[in-house]
């Protein structure tokens, strides 16, 4: 037990350590409250504002849409779907594979998608092929969480007269609220620090995106262009951005923790 | 008031439940007397739950389970295809075996029947979240923490506001499936006293395995043994002069 957990600490500590090391003197207010300046590649003065600002409108958007789109899934799975069918056990199985393709694999799909439509580049796209990728991820955690809940809290709902979707909206979701914020902050996390998927279909820009048909910046993306540049100071920018990344993980992990132990206090154990 | 001679709210006419290949109810035939105490008794795994859970269609949505026969209630038979589930649900409040109260405050978990019902009105609601609570005698204990999450009081306490948002929803039966079994004493005391009062008001459904409480609120006895009706009848007859050898063996403690 403590080598896991010494052996689990120790790898994330030094994954922390490196980009810190690396990062942390290129790191200053510039980079997170500027947009790049001409030349901003070659070394020259700005920030990642861009990026930052795109990466949150890139996977708020996309675990937005995959949330909507897995609800009604897990509530099939879990309550309205025969128990014992043939079609739930598909499902399942179809969004196992799901979670395990590349996430570039999506991105070509966003690319074909975007071919055939006659589209460019934009956030809308970039947002749609994010989705793809989270709705698996999302749909099987929350599948999870939502079998743990007891059958018996269910009947006790359905026994006093409701329905189905009743029961599924006020007492299932409500009762397993907790992992759910899980699984979408699983998602979430997934979406923001992946690069092959918004390579291709959500392009990049020096400016702040206000509508979902240009193209966005993003921090995966940001990272890998600066990091290809054969300059230092341009490399070291982006282990700051990498920093960014790690640093708005770790603050949405924190808001979630708060969130679920409100949210906690009506659960029934 | 004789069972089978009125019109009764429950009548079961040839019931037979299957697992699977097993059967666990074989070709029950009886009429639940109105506005009294039936207790169903008989050793553990005989059907007893199934048959309370039979009442309210909890059974049918359970993987490989088939159904034959009638269960009338108020004449209707409840398993016949045109009939709306819900509409029957909420003629039955039903207190398992370990209270499930739901994860809301103790006042949304009274008002949750209600509001699903279509009531929106906050005066009215408050008026009957305070009305079943005083009746299930929990009124005095909670008026003062009704928003607080109901998963906080003790069982006793939960298997109490159980039966207050069962009777909620204003149903004619109450089932309960050894509502007391999870309780300590007291508590059980608390969940007897309350059935003896709503007898008047409510036909009550019991299944229990614990013979003294058995004799201390039955009017009506149904004793089930291997999936089969052995015995029914009014309880004082049942207890003193059962006819049955195995009814008389099971009371005497001989099968259980």
């Amino acid at each position: 037990m403590i080598t896991a957990t010494s052996l689990a600490a120790l790898v994330l500590l030094f994954i922390v350590a490196a980009i810190v090391v690396k990062g942390v003197k290129a790191l200053n207010w510039d980079i997170i409250f500027r947009l790049p300046k001409g030349g901003y590649y070659l070394g020259r003065g700005g920030g990642i504002l861009n990026a930052i600002i795109g990466s949150l409108q890139l996977a708020g958007g996309a675990t937005i849409l995959a949330f909507f789109l897995s609800l009604p899934v897990v509530f099939y799975l879990n309550l309205f779907s025969r128990p014992g069918s043939f079609w739930p056990s598909v499902t399942r199985f179809s969004l196992d594979v799901l979670w395990g393709v590349p996430s570039i694999v999506y991105g070509a799909f966003g690319f074909l998608l975007m071919t055939i439509l006659g589209w460019r580049a934009s956030l809308l796209l970039g947002i749609i092929t994010l989705a793809s990728l989270e709705v698996p991820i999302m749909s099987r955690a929350m599948d999870e969480v939502l079998r743990l809940v007891p059958r018996e809290l269910s009947e006790a709902s359905f026994s006093l007269g409701a329905t189905k979707l009743e029961t599924a909206w006020k007492v299932v979701l409500r009762q397993a609220l907790p992992g759910i914020i899980t699984a979408v902050l699983i998602a979430f996390g997934r979406a923001i620090g992946d690069a092959a998927s918004v390579l291709l279909t959500a392009g990049y820009t020096d400016n702040i995106t206000t509508s979902l048909f240009q193209p966005v910046a993003s921090l995966p993306l940001a990272i890998f262009f600066q990091l290809g540049t054969p300059y230092p100071e341009v490399q070291q920018r982006a282990y700051a951005a990498a920093i960014i990344l790690t640093l708005i993980i770790l603050f949405i992990s924190l808001l979630a923790r708060g969130i679920i132990r409100h949210y906690a206090r009506h659960t029934v154990r | 008031m004789s069972a089978g001679r009125t019109e009764s709210h429950i009548s079961l006419r040839n019931l037979s439940v299957y697992y699977g290949d097993l059967q666990v109810l074989k070709n029950i035939s009886l009429d639940i007397p109105d506005r009294q105490i039936t207790v169903i008794i008989g050793p553990s795994g005989c059907g007893k739950t199934t048959l309370l859970k039979s009442l309210n269609r909890l059974l049918d949505s359970t993987e490989g389970v088939r159904i034959k026969g009638e269960v009338l209630v108020d004449g209707e038979d409840i398993y016949a295809p045109q009939v709306e589930v819900t509409r029957i649900r909420q003629k039955m409040g039903l207190l398992s075996q370990r209270p499930q109260v739901l994860p809301m405050s103790i006042y949304d978990n009274v008002a949750y029947g209600p509001r699903i019902h279509g009531l929106r009105r906050r005066r009215e609601l408050d008026q009957i979240v305070e009305h079943y609570l005083k009746i299930a005698g929990l009124w005095e204990e909670v008026k003062d923490r009704l928003s607080e999450p109901a998963s906080r009081l003790s069982l006793g306490q939960q298997q109490r506001l159980c039966l207050a948002r069962g009777l909620a929803v204003e149903p004619e039966i109450i089932l309960g499936d050894e509502p007391t079994s999870a309780l300590d004493p007291q508590s059980s005391q608390n969940v007897e006293r309350c059935l003896l009062t709503l007898k008047s008001q409510y036909t009550v459904l019991l299944v229990t395995h614990i013979l003294r409480q058995a004799r201390r609120v039955a009017d009506y006895i149904v004793f089930l043994y291997l999936g089969e009706v052995i015995e029914h009848g009014p309880a004082e007859v049942v207890f003193r002069q059962p006819r049955d050898p195995r009814t008389r063996a099971y009371l005497l403690g001989e099968i259980s």
